[in-house]
């Protein structure tokens, strides 16, 4: 019972086997049917994640979430979809037709290929490639061709304007996200993500390298397109962006893709940040392990939806400025110091938590530095301050 | 029997890819089927054994070269909608080129004698890449970086707008 | 090894023959420099073949092919950085109407 994936793994196998096929098509049908069970799961938790999001972010802004659609609203989900499904696809006039179907195919393939390589238990994963981490960064970036097609084939300024922007925004904070990606691969001395889940135990890599971790947060919420960075679509000032164009099942692979690649950057900090899988008794009862591993990813889900919910938009300009100017070189200045931090004690041999503790303590001191640095940085703009004066006065009264 | 199959699939797929990249009317959609050419190689790749690379085409030319080739042409469209005549004047003469050239390599490959090796691919290519880069190759690998570092500069300021244009702009 | 070498050297020699067709044949300077890219990667297919093929265990072969990804990657930046002053100053991107230099 408490290996229960590779239970259901072997009974099938044998099962496919005594049908009288070969170890190689047995082989491919246990990971067609893993791959299928892997695409439900997904969905079935974008289900679940829309509902939580709406209610969290009713409570947060001080009124009821979707309350009507069943008890405390959990049907809301299911009543969304059945409205998607019914809508009609209008497709704008002059829209290159091929290139505007397959967009949102390819944003929520792109999301999707990332679970292939997730360890969800001690000994279960999709594949266990030996560049396990490039190959997430490298699937990521189909999304970004994705939004450019469907910004170009809408033949809309604005869907374009969205899209330009949204390009340029998603392809300057994938340096931080990979620079700050490296600085586990450093410590853990691989990129397979088993590797890296297994040197975690017992002292995670959220407390060796703390402003590493914040920088993946703060560029993947960049990559994710969430306020504060949520100009993707925000909906005052480009009508919805790269997506202004689509309606029905279409938008809402768009929808989909977007709140699934939320729950998938959870999944990566906790795989890369806070041991994954690991837990007490995770490594005998695997089971667990994959208990542990969703737990620690709805956590991570919750704090990135909650950052969201109570910082305002930022500016573009303001945007590539943090980019450019701040988390680059305190990026890359990380990887330098815990790379030969690294290195240095590996040749002294001492114990795991005096290690731990240097590299807690060089990583908040280059964090207060950068800081203090960037505080001191002068605003580009002068910004002419003007005199507070009332707005709306009644009759009658003499104005301050 | 299975990678045969698997190989014909992609090779048909990225040469198919390239032939629409070069005869393409409109020339984002040519960017477009150059990004499944890319697909297709890095697919070889991963036949090849080689995964490291695979990934790292997939990061580079379809991460980075083509969402900037993408990005290029967004920027230079003259007119939004009208398609022009692709092929110069001399495309007959280059297509005979083209082809003369492909059946001197084929021939050259068929006719020469490979000394293959039934070898095995190395357990931890990256640990081993990792070493040569900075003991065999370090030279190569150091003036790699400044070859990067000068075109970083040299496209920045090839690309900038000068100060008149952005004036006269306004 | 169930497909031999030269399967692949063929698929690398047929690529680049059509990058160079379209290096030689469109009008569109961007258009050209996708060419470039198809002949570049054709290299790089042959080197990896090579190296499977013929000394898996030496990683030579591979590091060969990261250089060439390194100066492609060089190359479309300013390449691309090109087409783009030159299109500020011409408003045009066709390479047959770039001639001032010609009598």
């Amino acid at each position: 019972m408490a290996d229960l994936i590779n239970l259901i793994e072997n009974w099938l196998e044998s099962l496919i086997l005594g049908w009288g096929a070969s170890q190689e098509l047995t082989l491919f049908i246990l990971q067609a049917i893993g791959s299928v069970v892997v695409v439900i799961i997904c969905f079935v938790i974008v289900i679940a994640l829309i509902w939580v999001e709406r209610k969290l972010a009713g409570r947060i802004q001080d009124r009821f979430g979707p309350n009507r659609a069943g008890p405390f609203g959990i049907f809301q989900s299911f009543a969304d979809i059945i409205k998607i499904f019914t809508k009609e696809y209008i497709t704008p006039e002059g829209a290159e037709k091929g290139f505007y179907n397959v967009a949102p195919v390819l944003a929520i393939a792109s999301v999707l290929a990332i679970w292939a390589v997730f360890p969800f238990a001690v000994n279960v994963i999709g594949a266990d490639v030996h560049v396990g981490v490039l190959y997430i960064v490298a699937v990521g970036s189909f999304g970004i061709l994705a939004i450019l097609m469907a910004g170009w084939s809408s033949n809309n300024r604005y869907s374009l304007l969205g899209a330009s922007r949204s390009v340029a925004m998603l392809i300057s904070y994938e340096i931080p996200m990979v620079v700050s990606l490296l600085v586990p691969v450093l410590l853990s001395h691989s990129m397979k993500l088993s590797d890296i889940i297994g040197a975690q135990q017992p002292w995670w890599y959220l407390i060796v390298a703390p402003l590493a971790a914040l920088v993946f947060l703060i560029s993947s919420m960049a990559e994710i397109g969430k306020a504060p960075f949520d100009l993707l679509e925000a909906e005052s000032e480009l009508v919805a962006g790269y997506h202004t164009e689509y309606s029905g099942m279409k938008f809402g692979m768009f929808y989909v893709a977007e709140f699934l690649h939320q729950y998938t950057v959870g999944a990566l900090i906790t795989i890369f940040f806070l041991g994954g899988w690991g837990g007490p008794m995770a490594i005998q009862w695997p089971i667990l392990g994959f208990i542990y591993f969703h737990l620690k990813t709805f956590v991570v889900y919750l704090v990135i939806s909650w950052i969201r919910l109570s910082l305002p938009r930022i500016r573009i300009d303001e945007m590539l400025n943090l980019n450019w100017k701040f988390l680059i070189p305190v990026s890359f200045i990380n990887l330098v110091v815990v790379a030969i931090a690294d290195r240095v004690m590996m040749d002294f041999d001492i114990a795991r938590w005096i290690y731990v503790g240097i590299m807690f303590g060089l990583n908040i001191f280059i964090l207060f530095v950068s800081l203090f640095l960037a505080g001191k940085a002068k605003p580009e703009v002068e910004r002419e301050t003007f005199p507070t004066r009332p707005v709306a006065v009644p009759p009658g009264t003499k104005s301050k | 029997m299975v990678p045969v199959l698997v190989f014909a699939a992609v090779s048909l797929v990225t040469l198919g890819a390239a032939i629409a990249v070069v005869t393409n009317k409109n020339v984002l959609h040519s960017a477009y089927f150059l990004v499944l050419a890319f697909v297709g190689v890095a697919s070889v790749y991963v036949l090849l054994e080689a995964p490291f690379i695979a990934v790292i085409q997939v990061l580079i030319y379809i991460g980075a070269i083509a969402i900037l080739i993408i990005f290029a042409i967004m920027l230079t469209r003259r007119l939004m909608s009208k398609d022009m005549e692709q092929r110069n004047h001399q495309w007959f003469w280059s297509a005979l080129g083209a082809l003369v050239l492909f059946g001197v390599l084929g021939w050259l490959v068929y006719s020469a004698n490979w000394p293959t090796v039934e070898g095995a691919v190395p357990k931890d290519p990256i640990t081993l890449m990792g070493q040569e880069l900075l003991t065999t190759y370090v030279i190569p690998f150091e003036i790699a970086s400044v070859l990067l570092l000068a075109a970083l500069v040299g496209s920045i300021l090839i690309g900038r707008e000068s100060d008149q244009e952005s004036r006269s702009a306004e | 090894m169930s497909i031999p070498l030269n399967w692949y050297l063929v698929l690398a020699a047929a690529l680049f023959s059509i990058g160079l067709y379209g290096v030689l044949s469109r009008r569109h300077a961007i258009g050209m420099l996708m060419g470039i890219e198809l002949m570049l990667n054709a290299v790089n297919i042959n080197l990896v073949a090579f190296w499977r093929y013929i000394d898996p265990a030496k990683i030579t072969g591979q590091i060969f092919a990261i250089f060439v990804f390194t100066v492609a990657a060089a190359e479309v930046a300013v390449g691309l950085a090109l087409v783009i002053a030159i299109y500020r100053n011409r408003n045009t991107v066709v390479v047959e109407e770039i001639d001032l230099l010609k009598e």
